[in-house]
């Protein structure tokens, strides 16, 4: 099947086969999750990887006699949420700081860079008392409402309408087109791949939140899965298969997005080390 | 209604940025004030707040359980970082020379940076457990070594609660490492190589010194990230206590607890501002760093 062109050096076949086993290492926790979460209790503790009898009870468990699914469904309101949010706003200021030049435009973008020198663990007090006078502790909007823009979005939205020709935006001007359709139909067409990696971070991001939902949350009904699944496994602490079945829960839909856009997240990584 | 194009486009930017601009001055600018004022007042959030002036922060110095809580916070970023940056580094060298099953090897050690950590962590958690339950000291035994402690130990715990972090960052670092060293020109190497240049001349003498501004840019993001470390230590210690003996908690649990479990408001507060603190020189060094490079 494979052609050798030419004769592979030993030294080579070490080098792979090392990093083979680092990248089996790497994946050890994850193949162990999954392993635990199809096997019945007595089961775990030996270290087959496939029970003989595999069963999907925990599953059929966790989806049915718990709040699983409740803070799944959490999660995935607060994660696409915040990403619509955050893509929508972010690209427009982005735009407006690269392409418009207006009195303040300096001061603006040195104001808004300067919020990613603010770590969110200094955020959270004031965040809390604010939600908390405006009555927003555990509501959806407490959850969501401090990550509906990022200061990172907004520069990486501008460097990438920094590279979009000013002649494509005048051309359409002398057409007459208004300024928001140049934004909306020129503009933001031409920074695709940007907007798809600030888009895939920022629901990853959302997806494995942990400090602001484990704050703004004291409702269970109002967890999302990495709070659900820490309340959850303090209950349930001798039960490992369950905990497993949650954790793997968590981790399926990064799993998916890792699957379907695997090309796009290397490359967004690269783009600008993004996430946190 | 006769506008110049100018005007009219200051305009449009103004109805672009002026909702956004509101936002970030609402929810990130007015809580930061917050948050240094708040460290400045003894508040148990539902009382009067009573300004103190700088005694949170005397208290905080005077506190052995802080110095405790920071010393821990810097074992994390000391131990985190040099071992973290040298296996990626590594990892990085060898695998960027491999064509067969690159893409496969990448993602293996890609994946862990994408996982949830709290989820992360409980599998650590379990595999960390004394045996029959925890994989490790299972396996240990199959082998006839010694058991292991680890999350019940105050000497081992630390590292334990280090290593899935260090492991979910790893894929991070390897990329990063591979598009740096992607960038260097390949007629350094030919020269080299012309030259009469070893391996290890060249990894020294061209390829180090090339990736410099990539390891400053490392060095300053997982500085960053062991120094907020907090998802594994609340879900890998006893009731997230960072135990045992607050042997593994880092500063972000410190300040979590003081505000949430305590109430001390205040306290908290001034212990973000130590925790910003702290990361503006992180950030000072850097810049600092890369300025003596263009220089």
């Amino acid at each position: 099947m494979i052609k050798i062109k030419k004769p592979v050096s030993p030294k080579k076949i070490i080098i792979w086969t090392l990093l083979f086993i680092g990248a089996v290492l790497m994946m050890t926790p994850i193949i162990f999750m999954f392993s635990a979460s199809f096997k019945y209790n007595d089961q775990i503790y030996d270290l087959t990887l496939i029970s003989s009898e595999p069963t999907l009870s925990n599953y059929i468990y966790l989806l049915g006699n718990t709040e699983f699914l409740l803070w799944f469904i959490n999660s995935a309101i607060v994660a696409i949420i915040t990403t619509l949010s955050v893509l929508f706003f972010d690209s427009m200021v982005g735009y407006a700081l690269a392409k418009f030049d207006f009195r303040g435009r300096k001061i603006v973008f040195f104001l808004i860079l300067s919020t990613l020198m603010i770590p969110t663990e200094m955020l959270v007090i004031p965040w809390y008392i604010l939600a908390r006078d405006l009555g927003l502790l555990n509501s959806y909007i407490g959850l969501i409402f401090p990550g509906l823009m990022t200061g990172f979005g907004v520069f990486l939205m501008k460097q990438f309408f920094e590279s979009v020709p000013d002649d494509y935006l005048d051309a359409a001007r002398v057409d007459g087109v208004s300024e928001f359709r140049i934004y909306t139909d020129v503009a933001l067409p031409l920074v695709v791949p940007a907007l798809s990696a600030l888009a895939i971070f920022t629901f990853l991001g959302n997806w494995t939140a942990f400090l602001w939902p484990l704050i703004v949350t004291s409702e269970a009904g109002l967890y999302t899965v990495p709070v659900g699944l820490a309340s959850f496994s303090g209950e349930f602490t001798s039960e490992w298969e369950m905990i497993m079945t949650g954790a793997a829960v968590a981790t399926i839909p990064t799993l998916i997005v890792f699957l379907a856009l695997q090309r796009y997240i290397i490359r967004g990584v690269i783009l600008g080390g993004l996430k946190g | 209604m006769n506008k110049t194009l100018a005007q009219k486009k200051a305009m449009w930017a103004w109805a672009f940025i002026s909702v956004p601009l509101l936002y970030f001055v609402l929810v990130r600018f007015y809580p930061t004030l917050d948050a240094f004022s708040i460290s400045l007042t003894d508040w148990n959030i539902v009382g009067e707040k009573r300004f103190v002036g700088l005694d949170n922060f005397i208290a905080l110095f005077s506190d052995p359980v802080f110095w405790i809580v920071l010393g821990n916070t810097f074992e994390y970023i000391l131990l985190g970082v040099p071992v973290s940056l040298l296996l990626s580094f590594i990892i990085a060298y060898y695998l960027d020379q491999i064509r067969f099953g690159h893409g496969f090897l990448r993602a293996c050690y890609f994946i862990p940076f994408l996982t949830t950590a709290a989820a992360m962590a409980w599998v650590w958690r379990w595999f960390y457990q004394p045996v029959p339950i925890g994989m490790i000291n299972l396996a240990l035994g199959q082998m006839g070594i010694v058991q292991m402690e680890f999350l019940r130990s105050t000497t081992q715990a630390l590292p334990a609660v280090l290593a899935p972090a260090i492991w979910a960052g790893l894929g991070f670092q390897i990329v990063i490492f591979i598009a740096g060293l992607r960038a260097i020109p390949g007629t350094y190497y030919e020269a080299a190589r012309v030259d009469g240049a070893g391996a290890w001349q060249i990894l020294s003498e061209i390829t180090l010194p090339q990736l410099r501004p990539t390891i400053i840019f490392l060095v300053v993001i997982s500085s960053i990230g062991f120094l907020r470390i907090f998802d594994q230590v609340y879900n890998m210690t006893q009731e997230g206590e960072g135990g045992p003996l607050n042997a593994t908690r880092p500063l972000v649990l410190h300040i979590y607890k003081a505000a949430f479990d305590d109430f001390e408001m205040g306290m908290a507060a001034a212990q973000t501002v130590v925790l910003f603190v702290i990361l503006s020189v992180i950030t000072l060094i850097q810049l600092r760093a890369l300025k003596n490079d263009k220089d």
